[in-house]
């Protein structure tokens, strides 16, 4: 039996290389500064998505992605690494979407793929750092969900084992088909372009999805379908006030702990 | 995340090079793979953007694993075990991540699971390789041994051996011997008939053999028995799964660790002859050693840049007597030599690569069709032209290779001499270069028929002619007064008789006037595109001038009877 599988991948502005001119006065995100990049958590989705396709070759990898339409360059991108296809969900109904109405378009997307075994995604976005999307996606779609993956242990045509990147340890866990997996950065990194498949799809037509080819509401969409609200964002930039040099005492020690408690610093 | 290829603008400088074009047209067949196979190009854009993101993702892989590989690779080396010959961990996730991008078998046509790219792009995938592991460059380099399947094998051969390239089966080319290496006519391994296998049999030993472990071996042996010439010799494919082959032992070397070098032992090991008998050495070997000298320029080009990059980093970075030692003229002298010298055989390394795909493609065209007058025309004008050019760029981009990796650790000072930089490291695998492949006397030897036969003139007054701005008029000029000093140097020595002693010690003067000359024309034409080689071209023209100088006043006041002395002190 062939494996289906949807990767859900995002174009984030590049937060790693950041500049002067990174945020506007408005204080959001300059798009324009920044470079656009395939998020890098979810190229360990693909990762993990392609290391199943090695082993079973009928398996079929769909990218699932949202954004504007150059957004279809992840999708190539992808494909170029081993991808079959993939779709960019984009309309100007989906402006503002926060997590919820991005997981509501997302689910709708996947849906009209048909029948879907696995998805992968990024654990989060290095642009919102919310990692909300993945689960948020996995109870729209009704499927259970393991989150942090860091290593494909096993994957049959039934179920998949998978091992989770815990803040203190390793957890080992085997589940049936369909689930949703969001995948961390410390699983292998993605593979490099094959050079035939670079040449071969660097044009490729990319299919776009709207909101009515998602049949989605469209209250739930956007603005409208997003409870929140930023406010206001501030630039903080951190300063030290002052410096203090104890002496490697017990009783400074001491002290020094009790003040960062007290402090909230610690705690 | 550095990348190789997009980090150095000379290198899609040349791939834009005006007779790109028509090398693409010819190669393509006027692109008669588009619409039949998905990774063919519509048209000459098409092309190049496919050339320039294939050496891209080259670019990115040499710089981000290859690079970094390096030192872990040159400290680990080579063993054997079980008579096979173990990579170091570097090396095997070089070639693996290599395959799975799908990257070797560049120049391979299609039809055998290639990219079908020209000689100019391929070179250019060599040099991006050498520069972040120039060990690493020969087992990459070694899928130049398809390219003598691909034009001297049979159908069967060609379809049997050529898909494995892109699939990551390892090459080696199988020809030196203990007491055959300048002399290859010296080869003894010994190739008998097996009537009942119908297969060939092959016995004795190889010595010094890169990647001698490979999967697939081309093997120069003696077929013809009785023979002790370069006649008796013949070609053969031995592949690794037939067995018959003892890794006797690796060498120890002073560089290129990670490239393995195995004295390999044939006992009946079952073999298949490549083309036909008795043409091993005088037509196949000297057409695979062609393409290698390409190889190796392309290498010795890689590490040129790798070592200019290393020292001028460090440069700007080291500071003494309050600045960095950038700041001092002596070390920026050492750094622009650097650089210029780079620049120059990288022009000479295109400028052949692009002589030898127009003669290759029209050779391969011929296979086809019948060629027009024009066409041969061109076959026979750019295969002479390949043939002096290949051994000019083997020998200047080697010994420039040496020299700028002496010099890159003279930028460093004590710091060089440390094993904690890489200068060291590029310092002991320059040293190969001028050797492999033909010593610099030997490129010197093939080289000489240039000047002999007026080739390299004839060459140097096409690049006087060609049309350039004004301002490079003073350069220009520089450079025909000195071509008249060669053509007098010339004619003084070939006075003595092309055969004579004084031509023979005089011909290694002779051949780099005309590389110097060459070269500096190159880059003033390469200036005259781009004003990024400006600098390159002033003061290659002034550094060819002195150089140019010295060898003029020696042959000047050259006298046969000084050969005495040195018969003397070589007694």
């Amino acid at each position: 039996m062939s494996l289906k599988i949807v990767v859900l991948a995002k174009q984030v502005p590049d937060t790693r290389n950041v500049g002067k001119d990174a945020m506007t006065a408005e204080g959001t995100v300059n798009r324009q500064a920044l470079a656009a990049i395939f998020n890098p958590e979810d190229l360990n989705a693909l990762e993990m998505a392609l290391a199943i396709k090695d082993r079973k070759k009928d398996t079929e990898i769909t990218i699932v992605t949202m954004g504007p339409d150059r957004a279809a360059e992840i999708v190539r991108d992808a494909m170029f690494r081993g991808a079959d296809g993939g779709v960019v969900v984009s309309d100007r109904k989906l402006a503002g979407s926060d997590t919820l109405a991005t997981s509501y378009a997302i689910s709708q997307a996947v849906k009209k793929l048909g029948k879907v075994d696995i998805v992968f995604g990024g654990r989060q976005a290095i642009d919102g750092d919310t990692a909300q999307v993945g689960p948020q996606t996995a109870e729209k779609l009704g499927i259970p969900q393991i989150t942090y993956a860091e290593e494909l242990v096993d994957i049959t045509d039934k179920d998949i084992t998978i091992k989770r990147r815990l803040e203190r340890g390793v957890e080992t866990i085997k589940t049936n088909l369909p689930v949703l997996v969001t995948v961390h950065s410390s699983a292998p990194k993605a593979r490099y372009y094959n050079a035939k498949r670079l040449m071969a799809y660097k044009n490729a037509e990319i299919k776009m999805f709207n909101a009515a080819d998602i049949e989605a509401e469209d209250e739930r969409l956007g603005l409208t379908g997003s409870p929140t609200k930023v406010k206001k964002i501030d630039s903080v930039v951190l300063t030290h006030k002052d410096n203090v040099t104890l002496e490697p005492t017990d009783a400074n020690i001491d002290n020094l702990v009790k003040e960062l408690i007290n402090t909230h610093i610690i705690g | 995340m550095a990348n190789f290829f997009e980090d150095n603008k000379a290198l899609s400088f040349q791939l834009d090079n005006p007779l790109m074009d028509e090398i693409i047209k010819l190669k393509e067949r006027d692109f008669r793979d588009y619409g039949n196979i998905d990774y063919a190009p519509k048209d000459v854009e098409d092309a190049k953007d496919s050339y320039n993101k294939v050496l891209s993702l080259i670019g990115e892989i040499s710089g981000d694993v290859l690079d970094v590989n390096a030192a872990s690779v040159d400290e680990q080396g080579v063993r054997i075990e079980d008579n096979a010959i173990i990579y170091a961990d570097g090396t095997k996730e070089n070639h693996k991540v290599l395959t799975d991008a799908g990257v070797y078998g560049l120049s391979i046509p299609r039809k055998y699971a290639g990219l079908n790219f020209p000689y100019v792009p391929y070179v250019m995938a060599a040099e991006l390789v050498a520069r972040g592991d120039c060990g690493f460059a020969n087992i990459w380099g070694l899928q130049d041994c398809a390219e003598t399947i691909y034009e001297f094998g049979d159908e069967q051969q060609k379809s049997t051996y050529l898909p494995l390239v892109n699939a990551g089966y390892t090459f080696s080319m199988d020809l030196t011997e203990p007491d055959a290496g300048s002399d290859l006519q010296s080869v003894r391994l010994k190739a008998t008939f097996d009537e009942k296998e119908n297969c060939w049999r092959l016995n004795g030993v190889k010595r010094f053999i890169t990647n001698g472990d490979a999967d697939i071996k081309l093997v120069l042996a003696r077929s013809e028995e009785g023979t002790t010439d370069g006649r008796g010799l013949s070609y053969f494919i031995h592949d690794r799964k037939d067995g018959g082959v003892t890794i006797r032992r690796t060498e120890k070397k002073l560089g290129i660790h990670g490239s393995p070098t195995g004295e390999l032992v044939f006992t009946n090991a079952k073999a298949y002859l490549v083309g036909e008998r008795k043409l091993g050495l005088i037509k196949y070997t000297m057409s695979l050693m062609n393409g290698a000298r390409l190889g190796v320029a392309a290498q010795s080009v890689g590490l040129s840049e790798a070592a200019y990059r290393e020292a001028l980093q460090y440069a700007k970075e080291r500071e003494q007597f309050g600045k960095p030692i950038v700041n001092f003229f002596q070390v920026k002298e050492l750094l622009s030599i650097m650089r210029a010298k780079t620049d120059a055989t990288r022009a000479l390394l295109y400028e052949t690569a692009r002589a030898v795909d127009m003669y290759k493609i029209y050779e391969d065209i011929a296979k086809e069709r019948k060629l027009e007058t024009d066409e041969r025309q061109k076959l026979k004008a750019y295969s002479r032209l390949a043939d002096i050019l290949t051994p000019l760029v083997k020998l200047f981009a080697s010994e420039y290779a040496n020299q700028n990796t002496y010099d890159c650790i003279q930028v460093y000072g004590g710091s060089g001499f440390m094993k904690d930089y890489p200068c060291e490291r590029f310092y002991r695998d320059a040293r190969i270069l001028t050797i492999y492949e033909g010593t610099s006397q030997l490129q010197v030897v093939a080289a000489i028929r240039g000047v002999i036969s007026g080739g390299y003139l004839a060459k140097i007054k096409e690049l006087e002619a060609t049309d350039v701005d004004a301002k490079f008029s003073s350069m220009r000029q520089t450079l025909v007064s000195l071509r008249e000093d060669y053509e007098k140097c010339v004619e003084k020595i070939n006075a003595f008789g092309s055969t004579s002693e004084a031509h023979e010690f005089n011909s290694r003067r002779l051949v780099e006037i005309a590389g110097y000359l060459i070269m500096a024309h190159l880059l003033i034409i390469d200036a005259n595109r781009d004003e990024m080689f400006m600098a390159s071209a002033q003061l290659f023209t002034k550094h060819a001038q002195e150089k140019i100088n010295e060898r003029r006043a020696f042959i000047e006041n050259f006298d046969v009877e000084d050969l005495e002395a040195y018969r003397t002190l070589s007694d």
